[in-house]
């Protein structure tokens, strides 16, 4: 599946076994975009949040 | 049946393994984002469909931290328990964890003003290791090797905005070889071992800095420092970072909270997203 990447408008593509939370990167402008929905045939993306401080384990 | 919730405010490789594993051994699993979940003093367990158990996996320390007090508010058992990820997350309060269960672990010298920290650092003499006491994948981790970088760093870190710049962890430097252990400890096993090599050009020999993993064996002194050191700190399911000292043999340096696995999970022989969803599934059972 592909999706419009909401910065530059290339496609992103959407690996089958994506599952919402997960992230995804435009592959011409490297915008990060959170999957935020998820239906057999229809993705909603949002941006995705910044690498936090306190990001990581 | 039981159910296991898994919260996240990322999916990464380990939320999707262990969605993925609970299925496959038939516990019903569920993965709820916290960036979703609003609580309120108010707020009872009953408003909530979390499932039994809650494995806490937010990418965000303080995020995870903090919900994790409001969901044992609300009475939920969360791996790991609010005053688990409270010591894992500060290295300070975790050094002094580790050293008053006498646990060996890399002297370490704690100074509350730039001034203060730079005399811990001209006495001692370098190099040393400045670590920011919260944070993560090596960022904000400084090889002191001269006294006129270490001032300029210290000054750096005075500059700051952030409070917690101005406590200042100065470490000795482990005479080690290029690597570290990693032993991931779930409950009272030690499900799997490996050595984390410094990627090319790095000193630090975190995963997420291009490390490398290669599978180490669980000997009987490390399996009893890795559990050790997860005791001291609460238990539950924890990442036991350990140096081989030269001389001294095996310290442990640090115990991570929200642990990550992806390079474990490419050389262990074990399942860890399986042992792990097994003790998430006991702990709902108590």
């Amino acid at each position: 599946m592909k999706k419009e990447c909401q910065e530059c408008g290339a496609d992103i593509s959407i690996p089958e076994d994506a599952v919402v939370g997960e992230i995804v990167t435009c592959p011409d402008c490297g915008g990060d975009f959170e999957i935020a929905t998820k239906a057999a045939d229809k993705v909603e993306l949002k941006s995705a949040e910044t690498v936090g401080e306190d990001w990581g384990q | 049946m039981v159910e296991v919730c898994i919260i996240f405010d990322k999916v990464r490789f380990e939320e999707k393994a262990l969605y993925d594993k609970a299925l496959e051994k038939g516990v019903k699993a569920q993965m709820v984002d916290a960036k979703g979940i609003t609580v309120s003093t108010e707020s009872k367990k009953s408003d909530f469909s979390l499932g039994d158990v809650i494995m806490q996996r937010s990418v965000s320390h303080y995020r995870g931290l903090y919900l994790t007090a409001c969901l044992e508010f609300l009475d939920f058992p969360v791996i790991n328990k609010f005053s688990t990820a409270e010591i894992c997350g500060n290295k300070l309060v975790t050094s002094l964890a580790l050293a008053k269960n006498n646990i060996p672990t890399p002297k370490t010298q704690l100074a509350f003003s730039a001034e203060t920290a730079m005399e811990v650092i001209r006495k001692t003499g370098l190099p040393l290791v400045l670590k920011p006491i919260v944070g993560s994948w090596g960022r904000g981790v400084f090889p002191l090797r001269d006294e006129e970088t270490a001032s300029m760093i210290v000054e750096m870190r005075e500059e700051n905005d952030s409070p917690l710049s101005r406590i200042y962890y100065v470490q000795e430097m482990v005479n080690r070889p290029p690597r570290d252990v990693r032993c991931i400890v779930v409950g009272e096993q030690v499900v799997t071992a490996i050595y984390r090599y410094s990627g090319e050009g790095e000193w630090r020999t975190n995963v997420a800095r291009g490390g490398k993993a290669e599978l180490a064996p669980v000997t009987k002194e490390l399996e009893d420092l890795a559990l050790k050191a997860a005791r001291a700190v609460g238990g539950g399911i924890v990442g036991v970072d350990l140096m081989e000292d030269k001389i001294r043999g095996l310290m442990v340096h640090e115990v991570n909270n929200t642990v990550e696995f992806r390079g474990a999970a490419t050389v262990s022989v074990n399942d860890i997203p399986g042992a792990m969803i097994d003790y998430a599934a006991g702990v709902a059972k108590r």
